[in-house]
């Protein structure tokens, strides 16, 4: 997996639930990836989403993506083809669902606390090497558990649902 | 070294001997649970290519989030689903007015103690009152599992929470387990398996203890598990139509935490906006006016919750102004709160009975709130905007008591016993 370069947006709270990142009302609306993607926060900051660039990263704090089993929060980074999440700590939901759509989430509390200390990081440039688990900013080095086992099988395969066909299409 | 109760599950359906904490195994469950979101679920499960379901008699399907729907593209989504039901014959599917998916599972027999029950809802949890490991899981996941039935599973830490004392008589489950998760915080229990034991968990009702593993959802708990004992066996009678083997964590079990908890010494608990861990005893925010009010969900729409929600505003009006929502969560509870002569009192209050089913609880539909509005409800999430509106609005959580004496005086109430 190449190196992922893009910039940074601060959600500086804990608990960020789902509901904040993706609002209820949306919940049973067949929409597309794309179409979540203009939901994301949007009951954080209106139009929040149009700060999410290409491989650009959400930072943020303990207990991230908490609440709802809904992967509409997870879906709405894919859709705006987000780099990923970096938080002090996920919900266990939040983390499977970002697993089984390949979303890159990285638990990293001190470069969470760096970025915390810097006074207005948003939009800082920083690399992500997913592979070996490093995060670069700014020539410091922040060094992340790659994920292994099944759960790298499942991200490497690009998904639950592609890796569950391919396993459907081997029985 | 002893077993916790949640290796023993995990032991007894993954068909692996001595899994150890922190191990993947592959699990089967006996039932896949999903509700409103099985539209979009059969949507991925179809393009994952599969022939048929892995089993039709084992998933089941509830019609609860947006019953009865307020616009076509819901009503569509139902449409939908009542499809994918007839094409794949699935048998556990229950269509709109059934109620609530947490509460039909259990009232239809199908939760089984010892087994895994995977749901794409996070209140999944709910089914470890019977003994059951109830595990949330996502859409996608759950339309693999409708594929393949089976899944991974990380075999959990567990928390050992013993409650023991009697309440007093103002408190209640709800109050007892807005205080624990007060005390372990939102993410307390991340990737944790909860037991729960103790005199007062002996002692409470098959509801109390639906609102006890619902709530555990609430601290992160990846699902929270009350052994079988006589209760949980007199509700499963004439449900269950099988055998069941009990199982129970060994005396020497290795916990990562044991918590006391001694209930004689608790008060009516509410949680504050926005956080459900913003936790404090309601004399603490006593006098704060509220606009709504709801009975209901998967948390407190039973019919213990309902009745003593009567009992309090029986031959009495709701303040003036304000609205109460009710919500059965299920049509077994809307019938006996109808034979009990509850919907009678609750309507006579100025109560607004609705179909079973969630309701406004996740703020889709059927009684959201207005910008600058306040409600007090008996369900399990108070984040900002949850009920609909974030524009200056506030939603505080406690228990069908605490909720039913606050709407006759249009604000907080501290609720002291009969």
């Amino acid at each position: 997996m190449e190196k992922i370069k893009g910039k940074i947006h601060v959600v500086k709270e804990n608990d960020v639930n789902t509901d904040l990142i993706y609002a209820g009302k949306y919940t049973y609306e067949i929409l597309t990836p794309e179409e979540m993607g203009k939901k994301t926060l949007e009951d954080f900051e209106k139009d929040y989403y149009k700060k999410i660039g290409e491989n650009d990263f959400i930072v943020s704090g303990t207990n991230f993506g908490c609440g709802s089993s809904r992967e509409q929060a997870v879906t709405c980074f894919k859709g705006l083809k987000a780099g990923g999440i970096i938080a002090k700590s996920f919900s266990r939901l939040y983390f499977r669902n970002a697993v089984n759509k390949a979303l890159l989430v990285i638990e990293q509390k001190d470069f969470v606390d760096h970025i915390y200390s810097v006074g207005n990081a948003d939009g800082l440039e920083i690399e992500v090497d997913a592979e070996n688990g490093i995060i670069l900013c700014g020539g410091k080095e922040f060094s992340f558990a790659p994920l292994t086992g099944q759960a790298k099988e499942i991200f490497d395969a690009g998904g639950l649902a592609e890796y569950t066909k391919r396993k459907l299409a081997a029985m | 070294m002893g077993k916790t109760l949640i290796q023993k599950i995990i032991e007894k359906n993954s068909g692996k001997k001595d899994v150890k904490v922190g191990e993947i195994v592959f699990v089967k469950p006996s039932v896949v649970l999903s509700h409103d979101n099985s539209a979009d679920i059969s949507k991925t499960f179809e393009k994952m290519g599969p022939k048929r379901v892995f089993d039709p008699s084992k998933i089941f399907i509830a019609l609860d989030h947006e019953v009865p729907p307020p616009d076509s593209k819901k009503a569509l989504n139902h449409s939908m689903i009542r499809e994918f039901v007839k094409k794949y014959g699935i048998v556990n599917f229950f269509d709109c007015g059934e109620g609530i998916c947490h509460q039909v599972l259990p009232e239809k027999g199908l939760v089984e103690p010892s087994t895994v029950v995977f749901g794409s809802d996070s209140h999944t949890t709910t089914h470890g009152a019977f003994g059951a490991a109830g595990i949330p899981v996502g859409r996608t996941e759950t339309a693999s599992l409708w594929a393949l039935g089976e899944t991974w599973l990380k075999v959990p830490e567990s928390f050992k929470i013993i409650i023991n004392g009697d309440a007093p008589k103002n408190v209640f489950p709800k109050d007892v387990i807005l205080h624990i998760i007060g005390l372990i915080g939102a993410d307390g229990a991340t990737y944790i398996s909860v037991e729960f034991t103790g005199d007062y968990v002996n002692k409470m009702s098959m509801g109390g203890r639906m609102t006890f593993c619902n709530l555990s959802a609430e601290m992160g708990a990846k699902d929270a598990i009350i052994p079988v004992d006589d209760v949980t066996k007199a509700f499963l009678k004439g449900r269950l139509k099988k055998d069941y083997e009990p199982l129970y964590a060994d005396n020497d079990a290795e916990y990562a935490k044991v918590i006391e908890i001694d209930a004689s010494k608790l008060t009516p608990q509410i949680a504050k906006p926005h956080k459900v861990d913003n936790v404090s005893p309601v004399s603490e925010v006593k006098g704060k006016k509220i606009d709504l009010f709801f009975l209901g969900t998967c948390t407190n729409g039973r019919t213990e919750d309902l009745e003593i929600a009567a009992k309090i505003l029986k031959g009495k009006k709701i303040k003036a102004g304000s609205r109460l929502l009710v919500y059965p969560a299920s049509k077994e509870v809307l019938l006996e709160c109808l034979d009990k002569g509850i919907i009678k009192t609750l309507v006579e209050a100025g109560g607004e009975i609705n179909t079973p089913a969630c309701g406004p609880c996740l703020g889709a539909y059927g009684g959201v709130i207005a910008p600058n509005e306040r409600a007090l409800s008996t369900a399990n999430r108070n984040f900002k905007g949850r009920m609909g509106c974030s524009e200056n609005t506030e939603v505080y959580l406690a228990s069908p008591a605490t909720v039913a004496l606050s709407a006759l005086y249009g604000e907080i109430t501290e609720y002291q016993g009969e």
